[in-house]
């Protein structure tokens, strides 16, 4: 529906958005509050959210929808929502940007522990993609992000889910990987090989890391990926690891930061570069610079 | 191979039902249960908690040898009570208010259980008071106060200083962790210790209640 698979195979570089939780936070989200409730309250919240990082240069704008799985939603009694929410995240990112915007629905982890290690019935996790993932589907999406997975087997249970709906949707699958003595691993001990070799075998049309590690490190783990795949990776990093001040944290990383080491996540034949936590419009817009071949406006604001 | 030894290589390997049969054969042989317990379970979960430290494992063998530990567990806390012996120490656990993350506070707390540690767990979006409050009840040594989001921290700060002005300071150490923290945070706050991750949490308890 998108011919994003087209795109990528004629080597296109793309960007992604920006981060969606930092956004919220700054418009009043409150501490444990749900984040995708805003998307039946306010729907103008996240559709200007999507608006203002298509106007930076977003190609693809993710949807609120990371956490809005039955089984995260059920933290606040809001999984018998779970329809609404997601078809409305999708509605208010449709609503926010141009038609040329791809629209992708974000799927975030679970928060429960797998059986046998922890206590969640996988089963019970696969239904909760699977309802999830058919909302966003009904309601029409460009691409399915999976994203900030730190269990292999969570993240496969949420591309079976994505493959099951529909074969010829794009799905991109990302990791949150920490540096380790035997290089990037998730905090399950995952390494980007057996990532690469597991989620290629199950279907994933896009792979890659996202959250967890800033724009420098991030380069890193994409040549990691680069040595492991020929599919088109994505990365989208942390505007830098959060710095507290006083009691509040702060991502120090400039744009000008991002877009220097944006340029080696191209080179290292990357093919969607994104900002998670931290990142903003301003962000994302030194990222459409450095994709359109522009040369690099130096951002000397302070942080 | 003792059954002791067995106990604590079976552990190792996460098999709770190898676990739970062995201490049930230690049980019978007569061994006495603080001793299954130290020499056993805890001598294995130790290895664990090396192999892990030095990158050698991961968390899902680190679970899975805490279910294993359970298994165990479950068979000799009656006999405990019942012979009127201590528990290593209690914790009260708990992510701090407005704060719906619970894996790390989870992690932690399963590890400090594998380690012998009784845990009070009291959940997610966890009020200061209650905090204060269950560990007096408790009569716990520790509160452990875990938080992902950096808008919930400032509830930490809360934490202290109630513990303060409830006068457990000498009798409750408060300690924190969670992505977001550093030990300046924490000394900022006054907290008594900053745990990097869940095996410097179970060191730190260690230390606190002069255990090894």
């Amino acid at each position: 529906m998108s011919g994003l698979r087209g795109r990528l195979a004629r080597g296109e570089r793309l960007i992604s958005d920006g981060a969606m939780g930092t956004q919220l936070q700054e418009r009043g989200l409150l501490p444990g509050a749900c984040p995708e409730q805003v998307n039946i309250e306010h729907p103008e919240v996240p559709a200007e959210i999507a608006r203002l990082y298509a106007e930076a240069g977003a190609h693809i704008v993710q949807a609120n929808t990371f956490g809005a799985s039955p089984l995260k939603l059920s933290h606040w009694g809001l999984d018998r929502r779970t329809e609404e929410i997601n078809r409305a995240a999708v509605q208010a990112a449709r609503a926010g940007v141009s038609r040329s915007t791809l629209v992708a629905a974000s799927i975030g982890p679970t928060g429960r522990l797998l059986e046998p290690y922890g206590d969640t019935d996988p089963e019970a996790v696969l239904a909760a993609f699977r309802r999830q993932l058919a909302s966003v589907y009904a309601e029409g999406v460009d691409l399915i992000v999976i994203e900030t997975m730190t269990d292999l087997a969570e993240a496969l249970l949420a591309l079976r889910a994505a493959r099951e709906i529909d074969a010829s949707m794009p799905v991109a699958v990302t990791l949150t990987f920490e540096p380790s003595p035997t290089g990037f691993r998730t905090i399950m001990g995952t390494g980007v090989q057996e990532a690469v070799q597991a989620l290629s075998a199950n279907g994933a049309d896009i792979l890659g890391s996202n959250c967890g590690l800033g724009s420098e490190s991030m380069v890193a783990v994409a040549r990691e990926f680069q040595t492991h795949t020929r599919l088109p990776l994505m990365m989208q990093p942390n505007a830098g690891l959060p710095v507290l001040k006083g009691d509040t944290a702060v991502y120090l990383e400039t744009p000008d930061t991002m877009a220097r080491h944006a340029q080696q996540l191209l080179a290292c034949d990357v093919s969607i570069v994104g900002g998670c936590c931290g990142t903003t419009p301003a962000h994302i817009r030194a990222l459409r610079a450095v994709v359109d071949g522009r040369p690099l406006r130096i951002d000397r604001r302070p942080a | 191979m003792t059954v002791l030894a067995q106990l604590a290589e079976r552990l190792q390997q996460g098999d709770a039902p190898g676990v739970a049969q062995l201490t049930r054969a230690a049980i019978t042989e007569g061994v006495e249960p603080r001793v299954i317990l130290d020499s056993g379970l805890i001598a294995g979960m130790n290895v664990v908690g090396a192999r892990f430290k030095s990158h050698e494992i991961y968390l899902p063998d680190v679970l899975l040898a805490a279910k294993a530990m359970y298994a165990g567990m479950d068979l000799l806390k009656p006999l405990m009570i019942r012979d009127g012996i201590p528990s290593r120490g209690r914790v009260v656990m708990g992510t701090v208010q407005g704060d719906m993350h619970d894996i790390g506070k989870n992690l932690v707390s399963i590890m400090l259980r594998g380690a012998g540690f009784e845990v009070v767990d009291l959940g997610k979006d966890v009020p200061p008071e209650r905090f204060i409050q269950a560990a007096i009840e408790s009569n716990a040594g520790v509160i452990g106060l875990s938080a992902l989001l950096t808008t919930t921290m400032p509830g930490m700060r809360r934490v202290v200083e109630l513990a303060r002005e409830r006068q457990l300071q000498g009798k409750t150490r408060v300690i924190v962790g969670g992505a977001p923290l550093s030990r300046e945070y924490a000394r900022d706050i006054g907290a008594d210790a900053y745990c990097f991750d869940g095996t410097s949490a179970v060191d730190c308890v260690k230390s606190i209640f002069g255990v090894s």
